[in-house]
């Protein structure tokens, strides 16, 4: 019986996650996952514009979806949405997709909660009439030096920013103001040797056609306006050179039309889906989107092919499924330390191991698509520490068959998720490497290997908080776990010890190999030399006797503090070579993990008779 | 007295020691890492790790006060418990080889931290395109030259350490006919031309400058705290007074800042007076042929700096070009020469060249931490497996 339940609790997971995998529907029939799968280059990457809706959405307003509440009430998917921006900016620029909380900058932009969808977004016109004056303080914030700034200057920073991204990608493809563009393109391809020739001869003030040249003009400050404002390369090249470094942005490639006498095919196609999108003929704008993916599979079908594999990755979203999975997971153990112990501990561990290899498929896909070993940023640090501290727990599952080992994967494996999460409100988080950090052997190695050093380290934190909490709280650790929980620990720690130490002592070397010092005190160096201190404080204090099992616990879970400033905290400082993952918005944050932390260490030195699970632990 | 070196031995032997010298290690890095927000990665350098004792001033005077154990000491104490446990209780079994394995790595690693913090030696080397240079140039030290130019072929250099400036005694050199006086020194100073300073500036600033000769008189002198941004340097201004037999030749103010040199005649010989970045001259010379500064398609993120360089050594047995780019260095003769800045806006590049003799170390360090701890964990993980199958059987 319990096999059957166990089998539907494994297939239920699967099918969960699978779920994902289902394309992007329109009600009015658009083909919208075809122009999702689209290659444009942007941030340095070719990507599909997939993945330039999600980055925008989740920069500008921290979800994935465009929605607004009622009176006004608007649902749009990614795609829908930035097919909104670039064709019909006049009903964008309505949308409250403009996420402000600082009330300084809501006061610069004379507005106040109460305006904002959700009393926090609010949309591009709401702020048009303010923008001189955010403008002027952005400019005045500009002048301090990060990690000066205060928040109101981060903050107004921050909405300039999100601004500016917002009016590039308006600029991307077609001139935002409500004309006909497809039109006046046809237009200009039909009048161009002629229109040059009317230019050239009013400024030579020999006879013209006057209102040609104006057509001319007039198009030519559009395609400047749109070089000038826009940051996307949507354009393949028409040339011999077709590597990525050719693509195009729409105004340049439409101003080589008054050399070329020809307007670019390719921008023109994406005007005409345009034009489509705007009298909402879906028939017309599925066509071209498949005309323009057959022209594309010829000499850019592999650029085609990964962008397409990247959208089906981020609509299946893989780590929020997962972080779903090790949730239910974390509770099943949970609930089994006080009932039906045995079904939930094996469902959990199942869960726990379908999550852990959804992570590995997404994490795999990432490399692939980067071309680079897993960890290359603060997001990609979060989700392999997850990756690597959840593996372990299902190695320590698989030893002791007592539900622990699921309980700690499923809380590291979602709190990492979480972690991850967040971190992606900054950006594409396949960002490209700045020079320095350019060396995928290592990146493989130092990179890969201290990474497993934090896993390991916040593991043997979180087992010990296990620990901590099932004996105060609860009346289900017994001697047989309590034992077997003190040598995981141990077990761990030593683990933690041989990654992190060896981890920086590579780093150690590839600051030796490429900036010609072996240490240098950077606040990430010593971030991790702290890691690496502290595991030994915990090794020698165990074998020199000083510390007990409660000592020991106490111990690893001041380990988490540890290795999370190493993590965290010292790219908050915002110096050294190390700070590529600058970052303000965590702190308060890990200010609330650290206290946690002290007060569960703290929990762990009431007095033994006094925990709950004493008459356990004593019975043995 | 046997009663008083037991309880010596016990001390430095014990794990309790070891434990409470590694939470202050612990502390320290801590709060220098803090620290360095402030005062840079070399101000916490000097100040917190390569010191025996961290000092703070009492508020509002310049005492010093020891108010934490430094680098040095925390360091020192560590090794001698280490070396002392080892040797009290060192008897080898194949159990305990990857501890003391990993404890002989540790302290191969230390020794090789002391020996680069003392001998390690940092340059740079600017170079335009089409540039040869065969010296580098020191980050932090500068030097007062006084060079006799007389002869077109070769300059006759005497250097004089800016240690030496700060002391402020006379110099008497044997190659100069003239004695050396410092009649004014400061570490960090600006400089601008008194007749373009803006109408109304504020003159309260303006340090004396008693300078009588080159460009001295005509410039302001305004002192600057130190600073300790990596991004920044010092810029020393001092006033130097030379005095030969018939008595005082003029006072020359001078600064890294005057490139232009500030020449005189005397003795029937030509010289000039400067204060310049400290030099190291090398057996060899580099000329910057070609710099690349890539970027990513469509963005200001770089993504590759590169320098190629010629290397001929001065006695002719070497010629050959190099390429020097992120995370590849060129190594010649002890010296290794990376990329470090770059500004290709302007054609020029900024090699970092460093010499040190203890290189090596931490090298073999790592090896034997990595195969120490290896052993040490594989053994017990082999120990518990077993011991569990035992059990389950």
């Amino acid at each position: 019986m319990i096999r059957i339940y166990s089998i539907s609790v494994l297939a239920a997971g699967i099918l969960y996650l699978l779920a994902g995998l289902r394309p992007e529907s329109s009600d009015a029939g658009f083909d919208l996952d075809g122009f999702a799968r689209l290659p444009v280059v942007a941030d340095g990457r070719i990507k599909p514009m997939d993945t330039v809706a999600r980055t925008h959405l989740l920069t500008l307003q921290g979800r994935q979806r465009f929605k607004t509440e009622a009176p006004t009430e608007i649902k749009r998917t990614p795609t829908e949405w930035l097919l909104d921006v670039f064709y019909r900016a006049e009903l964008a620029d309505d949308y409250r997709h403009f996420e402000i909380v600082h009330p300084g900058v809501l006061d610069v932009l004379g507005l106040t909660p109460e305006d904002g969808d959700g009393k926090k977004r609010f949309s591009y016109n709401q702020m048009a009439d303010h923008l001189e004056e955010l403008d002027r303080q952005a400019t005045m914030a500009q002048g301090i030096e990060a990690p000066a700034r205060d928040v109101f200057q981060r903050a107004v920073l921050q909405t300039r920013n999100r601004i500016i991204a917002y009016q590039q990608l308006k600029h991307s493809l077609v001139v935002p103001d409500g004309r006909n563009f497809l039109s006046q393109l046809q237009q200009l391809q039909d009048e161009l040797p002629a229109g040059v020739e009317a230019v050239r001869a009013r400024s030579s003030d020999a006879d013209h056609d006057d209102a040609l040249a104006n057509r001319m003009i007039d198009a030519g400050q559009a395609f400047m306006q749109l070089d000038q404002y826009a940051a996307m390369l949507p354009l393949p090249p028409l040339g011999e050179d077709k590597s990525d470094l050719a693509w195009q942005k729409t105004g340049r490639a439409l101003l080589g039309a008054f050399q070329t006498g020809m307007v670019n095919p390719y921008a023109l196609t994406y005007a005409a889906m345009g034009q489509a999108w705007r009298d909402q003929d879906a028939e017309t704008f599925n066509k071209l989107v498949e005309l323009y993916s057959a022209q594309l599979q010829g000499d850019f079908g592999d650029r085609l092919r990964k962008t397409s594999i990247e959208a089906t990755f981020n609509q299946a979203e893989p780590f929020y499924r997962s972080s779903v999975l090790y949730v239910v997971a974390f509770l099943m153990a949970i609930i089994s330390w006080l009932v039906w112990t045995r079904p939930l501990q094996k469902y959990g561990a199942q869960l726990v191991a379908l999550a852990w290899v959804a992570t590995t498929i997404g994490i795999a896909i990432r490399m692939w698509l980067e071309g680079r070993p897993p960890v290359t940023n603060l997001y990609s640090s979060a989700l392999f520490v997850g990756w690597g501290a959840v593996g372990l727990c299902l190695i320590l599952e698989r030893i002791y068959r007592n539900g622990i080992g699921t309980t700690a994967g499923g809380l590291i494996g979602f709190g990492t998720l979480l972690i991850a999460h967040h971190l992606s409100l900054q950006g594409d988080t396949l960002e490209m490497m700045r020079a320095v950090l350019d060396s995928n052997f290592w990146l493989a190695t130092h990179v890969i290997i201290i990474t497993i050093g934090y896993s390991a380290t916040f593991l043997a934190g979180f087992l010990a908080l296990i620990y901590v909490v099932r004996g105060v709280f609860t009346k289900s650790l017994d001697k047989a776990t309590a034992d077997a929980l003190s040598r995981m620990v141990y077990g761990i720690v030593c683990f933690a010890t041989l990654f992190s130490l060896v981890g920086t002592i590579l780093g150690g070397i590839w600051a030796d190999q490429s900036w010609g010092r072996f240490w240098g005190w950077d606040p990430k160096e010593n971030g991790a030399l702290l890691i690496v201190i502290w595991n030994a404080i915990v090794l020698h204090a165990r074998w020199g006797g000083i510390a007990r099992t409660r000592g020991i616990m106490a111990l690893a879970v001041f380990g988490n503090i540890v290795t999370s400033w190493s993590w965290f905290g010292t790219n908050m400082l915002g110096v050294g070579l190390h700070s590529y993952g600058f970052m303000d918005a965590a702190f308060w944050s890990l200010v609330a993990f650290v206290l946690s932390q002290l007060v569960l260490i703290a929990v762990a030195y009431v007095p033994a008779a006094k925990w709950r699970s004493a008459d356990r632990l004593a019975r043995g | 007295m046997s009663d008083l070196i037991a309880a010596f031995s016990r001390f430095f032997c014990s794990l309790r020691l070891t434990v409470v010298l590694l939470v202050m290690s612990m502390v320290l890095i801590f709060v220098a890492t803090l620290a360095q927000v402030q005062l840079g990665v070399y101000g916490v350098q000097e100040q917190y790790f390569r010191t025996f004792f961290v000092l703070a001033r009492i508020p509002n005077t310049e005492i010093p006060l020891p108010v934490f154990p430094g680098g040095y000491l925390i360091g020192g104490f560590l090794m001698i418990n280490l070396v002392a446990a080892h040797v009290h209780r060192f008897q080898f079994t194949w159990k305990k080889a990857g501890i003391q394995l990993t404890h002989f790595g540790l302290i191969v690693l230390l020794v090789g931290e002391l020996v680069s913090g003392l001998l390690q030696e940092d340059y740079s080397l600017k170079l335009e395109e089409g540039q040869t240079r065969n010296y580098s140039e020191s980050f932090r030290r500068n030097e007062v030259v006084i060079i006799d130019q007389t002869d077109a072929d070769f300059d006759d250099v005497t250097a004089i350490p800016e240690s030496l400036i700060a002391a402020a005694n006379p110099i008497q050199h044997a190659k100069l006919p003239f004695r050396v006086i410092v009649r004014g020194y400061y570490p960090n100073a600006n400089l601008a031309m008194l007749n373009q300073l803006p109408a109304g500036a504020e003159t309260a600033n303006l340090a004396p400058n008693p300078s009588t000769a080159g460009m001295g008189p005509r410039l302001g002198l305004f002192p600057a705290p130190l600073t300790y941004k990596d991004n920044e340097r010092n810029l020393p201004v001092a006033l130097i007074e030379l005095e030969g037999a018939e008595g005082s030749l003029g006072i020359w103010l001078v600064s890294p800042m005057l490139v232009q040199p500030q020449t005189f005649d005397y003795a029937g010989r030509t010289w000039s007076v400067g204060f310049r970045f400290e030099r190291e001259y090398k057996p060899f010379s580099l000329t910057l042929l070609e710099l690349k500064h890539d970027v990513y398609v469509g963005t200001q993120i770089p993504k590759n700096f590169s320098s190629r360089v010629r290397l001929q050594s001065a006695d002719g047995t070497e010629d050959r070009e190099s390429l020097i780019y992120m995370n590849q260095p060129l190594r010649h003769q002890g010296f290794t020469f990376y990329q470090y800045q770059m500004d290709s806006a302007n054609g020029f590049s900024v090699l970092q060249v460093v010499h040190n003799p203890g290189r090596a170390l931490p090298y073999i360090a790592c090896i034997l931490m990595s195969i120490g701890l290896t052993w040490q964990f594989g053994f017990h993980l082999l120990r518990f497996t077993r011991r569990r199958n035992n059990s389950a059987a």
